[in-house]
């Protein structure tokens, strides 16, 4: 009965040499097509554990979506073999979706011209929610994500932060197993982003939901996950700690300061060097595994500093240094999505 | 931990979760489901339709009178001729009732779904395929909107009127004729609604060409076939059955020969011709879902 049971924590999400190939129809001339196929994730295998919190990252294009949508039902493979609490995603898309939330940051999975509290009701009969469970979920939901004031706002006024904390909350309300989040902080502020942070982190200690998360933001990461993967060009680049990408990637962070007045780049020796000048702003780049403290000590003991700050180096970069460096771990493959 | 597996257990002990699914057929638990969605999803639209009563009211007056507006062209053309090719005015109006109700009942029920290919282009279809519901009737229950009642509610007067001024004699088999072309009309309209989302799948910009064979048939249905060309009549009998909507039952009501030199007893083969295009229409969907869901554009 319960359908769980013959799936290990270990392996709660569990994808094999999966892949999935699009036909491209390419106009060519008047009335003629060129097909040819394009490979949007080729051959991925990884496993996450029930309760892990997974970064899941990789340029424009790489595959992140694609795999989402494999691993949410909406897309089928066309190769390999995956699982998500057991089920097969793809054949029993309405059962998996009882056990599963997800949140694009792109588009809203709520009734846009209907007050957000609406959705939460049609959600609620929906998905068979027991009235003790929905309420207490939600009552949870309003008060950490601040969301008291938008019930009865319809979907549509929201601004883009408080869409997200609503979109979150209707994926929260059957207390799925798994939430995939894809770009859950894209265009949103600084407060909002750091609500949205705080809430996941709590949510995945406290419940154990599982959470995979794509993104385009590195702190993201750096706050909510021990892990992380990296796909490009459809292929599993990495799979690790946040700290060993900055190792094999040797990216390199950036330490902005704003000096009193215009003065010759800054020297710190081999730990730091200034790599733009603008008028008294200078930009100073350092690897990014290393802390930034005992350099800003420095700079600020020897010049006249009036404002800093630290800028995380992107993830193109990140990549783009992985490629550099030409690690064992880079396979990049022909074709692209 | 705890908590999660508290909910799940929960889910499952209220009687009508996944686990009875193994005990009702799985294509009548679809269909189930699919009703259950809808009925909820409609019921949502029309509270939020209804929380604005006067703005309602006026949707609907305003529906009315442009369709109303449609029947005063017909009234206006039989100001000038006193018959069309054929046929009285109470006969056309007995037309022009059944095939409003029909497309009325069909538009009301599944008109929403044009909107499959905008929600294919920009992305939106995918967020009701991670919901425990079928896509279908999501997608034509959105917007549920009761002011196209309007369009039925005038369909419903025309035909009355032509009921109440028509010297037919009455037999049982001709009353019983009435409501099944209505409802079987009905459900032809309502395949080839869903046959046109089907093939938007496909064609993303399609919304017109659905149209043209919904609201164009609508049109075409209102006059006799004996005012059009034979091919196009053999068009809409044996390519695109709206002829079953309600001219070969209608014509027999009527007591009026099918110009096509038809059997009798097709008057009465409309709902197994809508049941046929319903099951076309169904896989015509699951086909386009399918591929949607394996191209995902």
């Amino acid at each position: 009965m319960n359908d769980s049971s013959d799936v290990r924590d270990e392996e709660f999400i569990r994808l094999d040499g999966v892949e999935k190939v699009f036909d491209v129809r390419r106009r060519t001339g008047f009335l003629r097509r060129e097909k040819h196929q394009v490979r949007a994730v080729d051959s991925i295998s990884f496993r996450v554990a029930r309760g892990e919190m997974v970064g899941y990252i990789g340029p424009n294009g790489a595959g992140k979506s694609t795999t989402i949508k494999m691993l949410t039902g909406i897309l089928t493979p066309s190769g390999g073999r995956l699982r998500v609490a057991g089920i097969d995603p793809s054949r029993e898309r309405t059962r998996l979706a009882q056990r599963i939330g997800v949140v694009f940051g792109q588009r809203t999975t709520l009734w846009w011209d209907l007050p957000l509290i609406d959705s939460y009701r049609l959600m609620h009969r929906m998905y068979r929610i027991p009235d003790a469970r929905y309420r207490a979920n939600l009552d949870r939901c309003i008060e950490l994500l601040d969301m008291s004031e938008l019930l009865e706002v319809p979907v549509r006024q929201l601004s883009l932060g408080q869409r997200m904390r609503g979109d979150i909350a209707a994926a929260l309300l059957h207390d799925p197993d798994v939430l995939y989040l894809d770009e859950p902080t894209i265009g949103l502020d600084v407060v909002s982003k750091a609500k949205v942070r705080e809430f996941l982190r709590e949510l995945n200690a406290e419940r154990g939901t599982t959470v995979l998360l794509t993104t385009h933001d590195l702190t993201d990461i750096e706050q909510l996950c021990r892990r992380v993967m990296v796909i490009d060009h459809g292929r599993l680049m990495y799979d690790g700690a946040l700290s060993g990408l900055h190792e094999v990637g040797e990216s390199e962070r950036t330490l902005v300061v704003d000096l009193e007045r215009e003065l010759p780049p800054i020297d710190l020796g081999p730990s730091a060097r200034v790599v733009r000048v603008e008028g008294p702003r200078q930009w100073l780049a350092f690897p990014a595994s290393e802390s930034a403290a005992p350099l800003v000590a420095r700079v600020a003991a020897d010049y006249p500093l009036v404002d800093l700050s630290v800028r995380e180096p992107d993830i193109e970069a990140v990549i783009a240094n992985m490629y550099a460096s030409g690690g064992d771990l880079l396979q990049p493959q022909a074709g692209n999505s | 931990m705890g908590e999660v597996a508290a909910g799940a257990d929960e889910r499952r002990t209220d009687g009508v979760g996944p686990v009875t699914d193994g005990i009702r057929g799985q294509a009548g638990s679809r269909l189930m489901d699919g009703l259950r969605a809808y009925r909820m999803i409609a019921a949502m639209w029309i509270r939020s339709t209804m929380a604005y009563r006067a703005s309602f009211a006026m949707t609907v007056v305003t529906d009315f009178a442009v369709t109303a507006l449609d029947f005063a062209a017909i009234l206006l053309m039989f100001s000038q001729v006193d018959v069309l090719g054929g046929y009285t005015l109470p006969e056309v109006a007995l037309l022009y009732g059944t095939a409003g109700i029909s497309l009325g009942l069909a538009d009301l029920a599944l008109g929403s779904i044009e909107q499959l290919g905008l929600r294919v282009r920009d992305g939106t279809l995918d967020t009701l395929l991670v919901r425990p519901a079928p896509v279908l009737a999501q997608i034509a229950a959105d917007r549920f909107a009761l002011r196209r009642l309007g369009r039925l509610t005038q369909g419903l007067l025309v035909l009355g009127y032509a009921l109440v001024v028509l010297d037919i004699a009455w037999t049982p088999l001709k009353v019983l004729l009435i409501p099944l072309m209505v409802l079987s009309g009905a459900a032809i309209f309502a395949a080839v609604f869903v046959a046109g989302a089907a093939f938007q799948f496909f064609a993303q910009d399609a919304a017109e060409v659905q149209s043209s064979f919904t609201y164009g048939g609508n049109t075409l249905l209102r006059y006799p076939p004996t005012v059009f060309s034979k091919d196009l009549v053999r068009g809409v009998t044996f390519v695109m059955p709206l002829a079953f909507v309600n001219w070969l039952p209608a014509l027999y009501v009527l007591g009026r020969p099918y110009p096509l030199d038809l059997p009798q007893w097709l008057a009465f083969a409309s709902p197994l011709v809508a049941a046929v295009c319903c099951a076309l229409a169904g896989a015509a969907w699951r086909v386009g879902l399918r591929s949607y869901r394996s191209t995902g554009s």
